[in-house]
């Protein structure tokens, strides 16, 4: 059966419902003021520690240096090539969010996501201007006039200001900062920081003032993805309905048994950021900040009712207490196959990138034969091979290497002389933070194993004459072939 | 058990229905919308103020007159304009003085290279080894054909070899004669020079062929290749008695060498090539490994 008699359709588009979140106390709110105090703190500060490299290297502890390729966190150099680095830390990155949100939800989301950090510190500074949810209803809806004008002003300047605040700091990650913020004022800055500020303001703003949860909804994938880590031990904050319901309003001097614990108050949805009544059950729009949950229990302490009719809950939990049960220990959801096979591989690849990193050879090369031609015979008959070496000097001041040549039994090769292009020795000096790349010639005498065979495997060793520190790699040297 | 919330606001369906099938309406926001109109007046924009609509001789040139190819242009304009005081000491600098420069010789190695793979590596091969199969000499090795300082490097690209192009006439230039050819020698002499020759460069020979070979070499090579054979870089010919072979050592070529004799011709770089990129590429085929 269809019915074919014309329907007006309903809108299509649905503006967006203002939310006015108001002022809660408890242990969640304090968690969160703790936690966005740290973590605005660490972005700020980050880049203004220092760290002595010595006279050659920048001194900002944590620097990704764009221009010159390298990225300097405290005692750790990366060069381009040991990208992989960076790579493994998004890896855990990712990992580690699967592993919280399996384990606890979505708790990057209510706690650690900097769109919920900034829309918390934009609410605070909304609150403190234009006052509390019931002020900002009032001002919403009344015209436009000086004291309008003058609370929204005020409201949107100290945004502006933060979100300067926010995008002056990111740019201090990528040049060094003192530097930069002398140049910023004096106009000296180079225009790609002064839009990167520029950008990052206007996002902060917009985002942080104006688009707040529809960023969550619309904008971000990882609501979809979180579907897909969760199941029936994660941690989600819901609602006791079978001890809130049938709600009602507390009526003073009666007492209905039938009646429900919920009074009805929507101090729940009241505080919501996201506008969201959670007793409708998990919605995707939780961010779950556990708010509701101090809204709640300020409530029930009021009216004498126990706490913990909105709560973190696990659905296992939901079904034995619907059951007349008691929920099981919080670490039994938190350790379970799942969680432990996150964090495994979360700290196997962890554990692999501080191995490699402390593995990383103090003495950093790499040694090309040269193909096009494969030798070349001298007129005295004597074979020569052409290589590119590549030495890479980390230190902070002038290092000598020496070039040796081994078999790979670790013995000698007889005759096998070794030359460094415009060095008379077999030695050659690099600058500090630089790469050098020099020619490097082997010349086997005529006749001799090395230039008659085919080709031979080498062992080339590159040794620091300050600190002898030493690597090795192999090589092949290509003879004529022909005995 | 107690029964479900009911929810504040059931969602809404779009009033269709099919065999009792409704689609939910979910509105989406009325910003995502604008956002979108906002998109197509931007492309719209876009279209009018960048190259955008095909033409039949190419497409809309757009307001802001962007190109790529004056980028690439205005790009390689500004690598010269950083480029030219480099350049200019360069060509002011003595040559054998570029190596000990760290900038002149760090400037040279890249110019040159890029130079050299551009205008040389077609007959000396990408890694400048050369082609003995058709005569074109590896520059990795230490014999010089003209020699083998930066001076006579630099001469050398600058002019050429055996070339009637060079507008200063300043070709390197020698000849050598074709014996056989033009019978200024018998089949058998050649043969007997071969085997001399093959004997000067300490390869196998044939004794009982050699004959009268020694005589004929000094007789007819020495007053280029030196009585000894080892040549003359004044008038280009190759030291005989190494190694190293410019067409080969074997007896079938050394007899196709004597007979018809060889004519290698290098083009002149100077009307090509400005000063600065000549020194360059001397300078790179200088610090190749065979350098004097």
């Amino acid at each position: 059966m269809s019915s074919t008699e014309p329907v007006e359709p309903p809108p299509l588009y649905a503006a967006r419902e203002p939310i006015f979140p108001r002022r809660v106390s408890g242990a969640f709110r304090n968690l969160k003021w703790a936690l966005l105090a740290v973590m605005l703190g660490i972005y700020y500060i980050t880049p203004w520690i220092r760290w002595d490299r010595g006279p050659a290297l920048p001194d900002q502890a944590v620097l990704v240096d764009l221009a010159n390729r390298r990225f300097f966190f405290f005692m750790i150099e990366i060069w381009p090539h040991e990208f992989y680095f960076v790579a493994g830390l998004l890896i855990m990155a990712g990992l580690g969010l699967f592993l919280f949100t399996s384990a606890a939800g979505r708790v990057w989301c209510g706690y650690a996501c900097p769109q919920t950090v900034w829309t918390d510190l934009y609410i605070l500074v909304e609150r403190w201007v234009e006052g509390d949810r019931n002020a900002r209803i009032r001002l919403l809806r009344q015209k436009w006039n000086f004291e309008k004008i003058r609370k929204r002003f005020t409201k949107w300047t100290i945004w502006l200001l933060i979100g300067v605040a926010t995008g002056g700091a990111w740019v201090f990650y990528f040049t060094d900062a003192p530097t930069l913020l002398r140049d910023l004022f004096t106009g000296d800055a180079s225009p790609i920081a002064y839009t990167t500020i520029a950008v990052a303001t206007l996002t902060t703003f917009a985002f942080g003032g104006f688009a707040r949860e529809q960023i969550c909804i619309y904008a971000c994938p990882w609501p979809r993805i979180q579907a897909a880590m969760m199941d029936e031990d994660t941690l989600v904050i819901a609602y006791r309905e079978w001890r809130g319901e049938p709600r009602g309003k507390l009526k003073k001097g009666e007492h209905d048994p039938t009646q429900g614990d919920c009074i009805d108050c929507m101090a729940c949805f009241n505080v919501c950021p996201m506008g969201i009544d959670i007793r409708d059950g998990q919605q995707l729009e939780c961010i779950t900040c556990g708010l509701c949950i101090d809204a709640c229990n300020e409530m029930m302490d009021k009216i004498g009712k126990p706490r913990g009719l909105i709560g973190y809950m696990a659905l296992k939990d939901e079904n034995l207490e619907r059951a007349g049960g008691h929920p099981r220990n919080i670490w039994k959801h938190i350790f379970r196959p799942r969680t432990l096979l996150y964090f495994g591989l979360w700290a196997a690849i962890g554990i692999g990138l501080v191995v490699a990193l402390f593995m990383r050879s103090p003495i950093d090369f790499n040694v090309t034969p040269n193909r096009d031609p494969l030798y070349v015979i001298q007129g005295d008959g004597s074979v020569r091979n052409i290589y590119t070496l590549r030495l890479r000097n980390k230190a902070g001041d002038d290092t000598t290497f020496k070039v040796s040549i081994v078999g790979v039994d670790g013995q000698p090769v007889d005759g096998l002389t070794v030359h460094l292009e415009g060095e008379d020795a077999d030695t050659v000096t690099v600058p500090p933070d630089e790469t050098l790349t020099q020619r490097l010639y082997l010349e086997a005498p005529a006749g001799s194993p090395l230039a008659t065979a085919d080709r031979t495997d080498l062992r080339l060793w590159i040794e620091d004459t300050g600190s002898t520190d030493r690597d090795s790699s192999e090589t092949v040297f290509n003879g004529t072939g022909q005995r | 058990m107690s029964k479900k919330p009911t929810k504040k606001q059931d969602v809404a369906t779009t009033g269709h229905s099919w065999d009792g099938i409704e689609e939910y309406n979910n509105p989406l926001p009325k910003w995502w919308l604008y956002t979108f109109y906002a998109c197509i007046v931007w492309g719209i924009g876009y279209t009018v103020a960048m190259p955008a609509w095909p033409l039949l001789n190419g497409a809309t040139p757009g307001l802001l007159g962007a190109s790529t190819r004056a980028d690439v242009a205005a790009e390689i304009a500004r690598y010269d304009a950083a480029n030219e005081g480099v350049e200019a000491k360069l060509v002011a600098a003595d040559l054998t003085e570029i190596s000990a420069d760290p900038e002149l010789a760090n400037f040279s190695q890249n110019a040159g290279a890029a130079v050299f793979r551009t205008w040389c590596a077609q007959c000396h091969g990408s890694g400048a080894g050369g082609q003995q199969s058709l005569g074109y000499p590896n520059l990795l090795d230490q014999d010089w054909l003209w020699g083998g300082s930066i001076e006579d490097i630099h001469f050398t690209v600058t002019h050429g070899i055996r070339n009637e192009d060079d507008p200063e006439g300043e070709a390197r230039f020698s000849q050598m004669p074709a014996f056989g050819k033009d019978e200024l020698l018998t089949d058998e002499e050649i043969a007997q020079v071969v085997q001399y020759v093959r004997k000067l460069s300490g390869q196998e020979f044939d004794s009982a062929g050699l004959g009268d070979g020694e005589t004929l070499f000094i007789d007819n090579c020495a007053s280029c290749h030196a009585e000894d054979g080892t040549g003359d870089r004044a008038q280009g010919a190759p030291n005989l008695t190494d190694a190293i072979w410019l067409y080969g050592g074997d007896v079938e070529t050394l007899t196709e060498t004597i007979y018809n004799a060889r004519y290698g011709v290098m083009p002149n770089w100077n009307t090509r090539l400005s000063e600065a990129e000549i020194r360059a590429v001397a300078a790179y085929v200088h610090s190749l490994g065979g350098g004097e």
